[in-house]
Order: structure tokens, then sequence, then C-alpha cells
């Protein structure tokens, strides 16, 4: 817990949970000493790593009991095999009986691995089940992105089902990440070199701007454990209610409009204009006064 | 992958080894050291499992300076390895003994 300047988005997964929950306080399912790796990993002779990129467990923060997932972005880009799926499903299978107050969800993860083909996206698509059935019982998921692999892919799906998703600027969510893209639709759709362009379309800020993340916070350790506090206090405070057909609906409306409004935009700063009065001046700005002038999420 | 076991004679270490510790992530140019404990307390035994074929003489000579700078005695390394330079590999051994025999844990 020492170190208050610890970068989250330059910290391993071991080291984002050591400082973002209460000391000692982990109980890690499937460890290391299991050596729960990947059976296709191993057929292709490709290195395996014993939490097969993801860690599970039960802790606390500031006291209140939470399960918490933990995604190892610099192991083949966080990427979701069927062990690393299983490992999450089985956590989301577990919140249902032990009915923590949250789930947190530290997303690092570029989506499924293509190694493991068909048992990875099976593996995305039981996370997205067992994901809604938690929510379903009561139980909110809170999603957390600052490393550098984002959300991207099933993953990007899984952390917009999340009731909460906050983002240091650094974060970066979407669905086919840029690379992606610009393979499938040519360098004139998205250049991906273009570091600038890629963070002002898919990073922390725009996101934030555009709702679909709900907090920005700095991109240090300690800044995600207070916004992870807040959240289940609030939530603690003030249960959500579910989501009736009204309120889905309403929702649908409103994703239509922005549809409509941002249909021919191509880049983060036309989007910004219609948020803040200096949409130049975005990027440079703090987070605090980034968040002053963003207002409440819609 | 190539796969192999080394074992060393070293001297026990001053503190029980209460739980065991991972150090590292398997990425390009880096490695995991799984660090636990084990019966026979004479020696420490290594299991490496590296992307990097035909450098088992210098993972030897790796783990011999170590066992001389550690008193790892009792200890079972087993390492997944991406590729890690010898530097790369002696400082998350370092770091992987700090963690789990190391004063102040």
């Amino acid at each position: 817990m020492s170190g208050l300047q610890i970068s989250y988005f330059e910290a391993s997964a071991r080291k984002r949970l050591s400082g973002l929950l209460d000391a000692d306080s982990f109980t890690e399912f499937c460890p290391p000493e299991m050596r729960q790796t990947s059976p296709h990993l191993a057929l292709l002779d490709a290195p395996v790593a014993f939490d097969d990129g993801v860690i599970v467990g039960r802790a606390t923060l500031s006291g209140y009991p939470v399960l918490i997932i933990a995604q190892e972005g610099r192991f083949f880009g966080g990427s979701v095999g069927e062990v690393h799926g299983a490992k999450i499903c089985g956590l989301l299978a577990k919140a249902l009986s032990e009915r923590p107050v949250a789930v947190l969800l530290l997303a690092d993860s570029g989506g499924v691995r293509l190694h493991e083909a068909n048992a990875g996206l099976i593996a995305l698509s039981e996370i997205v089940r067992a994901a809604l059935h938690v929510q379903a019982a009561g139980i909110p998921l809170f999603a957390f992105i600052g490393g550098s692999c984002g959300a991207f892919g099933g993953m990007g799906i899984v952390t917009r089902l999340c009731a909460e998703v906050v983002m240091s600027e650094q974060g970066r969510l979407g669905l086919s990440g840029p690379e992606v893209i610009e393979t499938v639709k040519g360098v004139d759709e998205f250049d991906s070199r273009d570091r600038a362009l890629v963070w002002r379309i898919t990073g922390g800020k725009l996101r934030r701007a555009l709702g679909e993340a709900t907090l920005l916070v700095d991109d240090l350790i300690p800044a995600f454990r207070t916004a992870a506090i807040h959240l289940i206090e609030r939530y603690q405070a003030q249960p959500p209610v579910p989501d009736e057909l009204d309120i889905l609906l309403a929702a649908q409306a409103n994703l239509a409009k922005r549809r409509a409004r941002f249909d021919g935009a191509r880049d983060g700063r036309e989007i910004w204009q219609d948020f803040f009065a200096e949409p130049s001046r975005v990027p440079e700005m703090t987070v605090a006064e980034f968040n002053r002038q963003a207002g409440v999420p819609p | 992958m190539e796969k192999f076991t080394l074992i060393l004679l070293s001297s026990r270490p001053t503190h029980e080894v209460l739980r065991s510790t991972i150090c590292g992530v398997v990425s390009s140019g880096n490695l995991e050291v799984l660090v636990e404990s084990k019966p026979n307390r004479d020696d420490c035994t290594v299991v490496v499992n590296t992307s990097a074929h035909g450098f088992r003489d210098i993972w030897e000579a790796v783990f011999r300076d170590f066992t001389r700078r550690h008193p790892a005695g009792g200890l079972s390394f087993t390492i997944n390895d991406a590729g890690a330079t010898p530097a790369v590999v002696s400082l998350r051994l370092d770091q992987a003994f700090e963690t789990c025999c190391g004063d102040g844990i």
C-alpha cells in the first residue's frame, strides 16, 4: 500500500490488487500453485501462465466484502481463453451464493484469445450470461479500465453490461480495436498508428463525455480505490432499481438520438464540441476539471 | 517449449516460507517465477519451461549465481519463460526471494 504515486497503467494485475484492496484481505481462488494453465497454448507449444492471465478472488474494500477479477494485460493481451474465461464464470457463479456488495472487474483485455478459437468465444458468451445473472440478482458489477490493453472485443461488451464503468484517460474501451478496423476497412477509415486519434476516439475522456464511462479518474491506483469505495457506498445507500422496460426504451431512444447527432463525426473533437465550451482544451484538462465540466453522466 | 529440471545445493534460509509467491508476468522478454517450499531443505529445485531453446547452460549459471547470493535450500522454483535475458531472470529471482524470504514480510 506504500507509494502513493503508483501508476495503474504500468502496474501488473497483482500490483493493482494489492494497492486497491484492504491490506492482507485477498484470498485467491485457483491460485498459481494449482497450475491451471491453458491446454490450448500447450498444444501450440506456446508459453503458459500459472494463472492463465486472470486473478480471481474474495477480499474486502474499506471493510465491504467484494469479489474481484483482475486481468493481466501483459499475458497474451489479457485475452480470454478457456481457463481464463472459466475462472471469471466461476467467480460470477460464486457471487450468486456469497452475495458480496459488488463484483469488481479490473478489465485489461483485447477480447477473445484467438489461439483458443471457439473455446475462447464460448467462454466469453458464458461470461456475458453470468454477468447478466449476477446483476439481475441485485449484485452490481463495477468495471475499471486503465491498463495498456483497455477493454475491447468481448470484454468491451462485458464492460458495457456493468452497472458502472470507471476509466482513466489512458484507458480505452471499444468493440473492434483500431488495428482490426484498419485491417478490415483500410487506413483511411482508421489510422491505428495515430496514437492521439486512437485515444481521442477510444480513450477515457471520450467514453466519459458520451456517458459510456460513468467516472474519469487519475492514472493512480489509489484513485481507482477511492472510486471503488465511493461506488460501493453509493449503491449501499441507494440500491439500484432493476431496469424497467420504459427505462430501457428511453436508453434506446437516447442512443438513436446520439447516433443521428454524431453520424458523420470522424474524431472525438467533433463530439467534445457538444459537451465543452472549449473543446480544444479537453486533452489538457485535469481529471477534476474534466469531471466538473462534463457534469452528471446521462 | 524446452523443459528441464535443475537441482542445486544451497544453504537453508533464515525465515520459514509460509506461503508460495509468484513474481513477474509471462510476456515477451519476461517470465514468471513461482516459489514454493519443499521437504528436502539441503537443496533447491528449479523447473524451467522456456520458449528459447538451447540455453540450459546459461540457466544453470544464472541459478548457480543465485544460490550463492541467497540461501535457497528447501525452495522450489517453477518458471514459465518467454525469452527473458539472464539479467531479467536474476532480477525476478531476487524479487521472488525477497518477497517470500526477505525481512519485513
